[in-house]
């Protein structure tokens, strides 16, 4: 897998992690730059999966495909979906959830660099 | 302001359950579907973690008198559930030959599922004191409450 992309993948997620947490210790709900901040993270996730993908399908294969396909649709699933509770909740704790789900992010990074290297690939 | 379980910190602690029941739930699964053989304890052991850890989310989710209840007896078996794992995981880590979210107090897990069960019944007591008819609203109720 993509060492350099996995990077990108952390290193805006703890910003953007670090961005809404300043929000909700300043007791605001997220605004439209904090949503840009997750889409932003969301997309650098879509190209780390596209970029697993084409590998899987040239014939790289994880040590347990099932479970890293399982990490990398919750992976891409996390953002909006974090995205989604946080637009139910204005008020600071909304800020809380989007910094949760940035942190939890480079955990899912790790998770699907181990599962990959796992081959030997 | 009247808090309800299911708003405010209480979305917060939602989404922590969430994810942990949703990769409880695939660990277990992949657990018991690929080699439940070799430490069929352990692997049942994550399946009951993840069956509280979805059970506690659909209750925080609901809130309400029934909710709570739930989510109350959820937090307090996993509170049991990860000091006894842990313990045990310790004490003889023959027993417990693959790690589950319990094991080494959920150490595997930053120490989450430690924490998340004290933060539970923390928010639930805590909702529990200004929710409802006739529950504690003023300082002097709140000392005498529990």
């Amino acid at each position: 897998m993509n060492d350099t992309l996995g990077v990108v993948v952390i290193v805006a997620a703890l910003a953007v992690a670090a961005w809404c947490a300043i929000a909700a210790a300043r007791n605001r709900p997220p605004d439209l730059s904090h949503v840009i901040g997750v889409a932003v993270v969301e997309l650098a996730a879509l190209v780390l999966t596209v970029v697993a993908v084409v590998a899987m399908i040239g014939g790289e294969r994880p040590g347990e495909p099932g479970t890293f396909v399982g990490y990398l649709i919750t992976f891409l699933g996390l953002p909006p979906v974090a995205v989604g509770l946080a637009r139910m909740e204005p008020t600071r704790w909304g800020s809380v959830i989007l910094t949760v789900a940035c942190l939890v992010m480079p955990v899912l990074v790790v998770r699907l660099q181990q599962l990959w290297e796992a081959t030997g690939a | 302001m009247r808090e309800r379980v299911n708003s405010g910190p209480g979305r917060v602690l939602i989404v922590v359950y969430g994810i942990f029941a949703l990769s409880a739930s695939a660990r277990a699964a992949v657990q018991i579907g690929t080699k439940f053989s070799e430490a069929p304890a352990a692997y049942l052991l994550s399946a009951l973690a993840a069956a509280i850890y979805l059970v506690a989310t659909v209750a925080l989710v609901r809130g309400g008198p029934g909710g709570r209840r739930l989510a109350l007896i959820c937090c307090s078996i996993e509170l049991a559930g990860v000091l006894a794992v842990g313990t045990a995981s310790l004490a003889s880590s023959s027993a417990f030959p693959d790690d589950t979210v319990w094991s080494g107090f959920g150490k595997g897990y930053g120490f989450v599922p430690l924490v998340l069960p004290i933060l539970g019944l923390y928010w639930l007591r805590r909702t529990a004191r200004n929710s409802g008819a006739g529950a504690a609203r003023n300082v002097d109720d709140l000392a005498g409450h529990e």
